[in-house]
């Protein structure tokens, strides 16, 4: 729909100095007893304005990548920069959406977006219209005065991803947003997220389990192993924006699908026809 | 869910206040109409504690029925009450004192680490000390009068209060917790805004328990080391033989017991309406 947005690389923006780059970073939890090495020697860099995908079983690292990044959490060993400078302490140009909305209870869905500027200490005034135009964006226009407990699960969540963009970050980091959706309102926010993208060109880390989801969505797919987590592999997705609904059709997202859902297979991620012929039965 | 879906189609409901405005004798009658069973049942009990003391020929020094508890305390209800009054500012007293010291308290454990490991094992095991078998040690240390009983009634109601505000303050969820870091928010900001609101419902629950425990902290320090109140009272009307006015005299601190926790659930009420209103759908106009 817009012109120049068709680019398979996503949108390149004059200067790209806020790009993310991650250079082999380890991280290892610790307790009195156990020792868990959650990440291996990840490398990568996410340009300015790109939308990269991670994909990978439970238990890859993703989402302690994705906390790492944010500077939520010290890395073991290697190094986290953005635009140049080194990750030491939570960053705060960026808007975060977990999988769950963790919203307010106490407040409505406008408040909840405005809960935002108010921790930035912003005037929460300034922002209010802002704030509106974007539960509009989302399609909750007629809901900002209701109670998460009054909101279904999607619309929740669309109110926790108005609330990750109000204060106009540059870095979007999504969490398995979608995650908790019902089938059909995961695919509407799917594609309300790429015409959200493709309109202001923020970049986007977007953490899933679903194939489906990343190669849709993204510029590149990372590909995550477990236990360690590592990367296995990270696929250029050339396919034309908007893909919107159509998406699917393209040759290209076949082929690019096909080529994950191989990968999972060769790492045992997933598996074909599982034996439960063999599973024992009583009395038989 | 199913619920959340119906309310979540008419946007405008929430915009309208959750309790609908209704004159006072209005919302009286249907308080009436929604409790009228408990009240015929208190009926009944009541008519029946006053006819088996007669039917069963019992004397009154061992169960005198409820028209000679009434008439007993109208006798003697001048004296009651001002003794009820002292009862109830220590009760009051050591359940303030008690507030004052847990809320803070329960921050610190769950914001250091160190706190977190000192402070808390010792607390368990000191709640499981009856706090009113070391009452006497009180009168040791503190002698007659306010202090020792305020003391009693403050370590009846502690540990209630401070272990369910630690547990509202560690039920905040780390990801909002994460959210409010990633704006560069001051500590400050986050407890006022997100941490404290989050962990008053249960705040207000651990306030509830402690207003019972903080009744029955006052009456049983009086007992031990008082020469006044209404504890005092029981003594030396149990001593006289004088049951009726034994019960009134649990009659009337129950009462102040009740006028209390309902006094904390009207804070309750105004502090986090949408938790009240969430827990009781009736107020919701459901």
């Amino acid at each position: 729909m817009e012109p120049g947005s068709t680019s398979a690389a996503g949108i390149q923006k004059a200067g790209g100095g806020r790009e993310i780059a991650v250079k082999n970073v380890s991280k290892v939890f610790t307790t009195d007893e156990t020792r868990t090495e959650a990440l291996r020697d990840i490398s990568l860099t996410i340009r300015e304005g790109e939308f990269v995908s991670i994909v990978g079983p439970s238990g890859c690292g993703k989402s302690t990548l994705l906390r790492l990044i944010a500077g939520l959490m010290p890395v073991t060993s290697g190094s986290i920069e953005i635009g140049g400078k080194t990750v030491t302490q939570p960053i705060t140009d960026v808007g975060i959406v977990f999988q769950k909305p963790v919203l307010l209870e106490w407040r409505n869905a406008l408040e909840n977006v405005l809960i935002q500027p108010e921790l930035r200490g912003l005037d929460p005034r300034a922002y209010e219209q802002r704030a509106r135009d974007l539960l509009a964006a989302v399609g909750l226009s007629g809901f900002e005065g209701a109670y998460p407990r009054q909101l279904s699960g999607g619309m929740q969540q669309r109110a926790s991803i108005a609330r990750a963009l109000v204060h106009d970050p540059s870095l979007l980091l999504m969490d398995e947003p979608l995650g908790a959706l019902d089938a059909l309102t995961r695919e509407q926010v799917r594609v309300d997220l790429e015409e959200l993208w493709l309109s202001t060109g923020k970049t986007v880390l977007f953490i899933t389990h679903s194939i489906d989801e990343a190669v849709l969505l993204s510029d590149r797919v990372v590909i995550m192993s477990p236990r360690p987590g590592l990367i296995d592999r990270i696929i250029d997705i050339d396919l034309p924006r908007p893909r919107g609904l159509e998406g699917r059709k393209a040759s290209a997202f076949k082929e690019a699908e096909e080529a994950i859902t191989r990968i999972f297979l060769e790492r045992g991620v997933l598996k074909r026809g599982q034996p439960f012929a063999a599973i024992h039965r009583p009395g038989a | 869910m199913e619920v959340s879906q119906a309310q979540a189609q008419s946007p405008a409901a929430s915009s309208r206040p959750h309790v609908k405005r209704a004159g006072a004798g209005a919302r009286f009658v249907a308080m009436l109409k929604r409790r009228q069973l408990v009240l015929l049942t208190l009926f009944i009990l009541l008519a029946a504690w006053e006819i088996a003391p007669r039917a069963l020929n019992i004397p009154d020094y061992l169960l005198p029925p409820p028209s000679q508890v009434l008439t007993a305390f109208l006798g003697q209800w001048q004296r009651t009450l001002a003794a009820t009054w002292i009862t109830t500012t220590v009760m009051l007293g050591g359940y303030l004192i008690a507030i004052v010291v847990s809320i803070p308290l329960a921050l610190l454990i769950v914001s250091s680490r160190v706190v977190e490991d000192t402070v808390e094992p010792i607390m368990l095991v000191f709640q499981v000390i009856p706090k009113i078998a070391i009452a006497p040690l009180f009168i040791v240390w503190f002698g007659f009068g306010y202090t020792p009983k305020t003391m009693l009634v403050f370590l009846l109601a502690f540990f209630p209060i401070t272990l369910s505000a630690v547990a509202g303050f560690r039920a905040v969820d780390p990801d909002i917790m994460d959210l409010a870091r990633s704006t560069g928010a001051s500590r400050w900001s986050m407890f006022r805004k997100i941490k404290l609101p989050q962990a008053l419902p249960q705040i207000f629950t651990g306030l509830k328990v402690g207003v019972a425990l903080a009744s029955t902290g006052a009456v049983v320090a009086e007992f031990i080391a008082s020469d006044r109140g209404l504890g005092y009272l029981l003594l030396e009307w149990r001593g006289e033989l004088d049951t009726p006015m034994v019960f009134a005299g649990v009659f009337v601190i129950s009462f102040v017991g009740i006028v209390v926790y309902y006094a904390v659930e009207a804070i309750e009420r105004i502090t986090i309406p949408w938790h009240a209103s969430q827990r009781d759908p009736a107020a919701m106009g459901a």
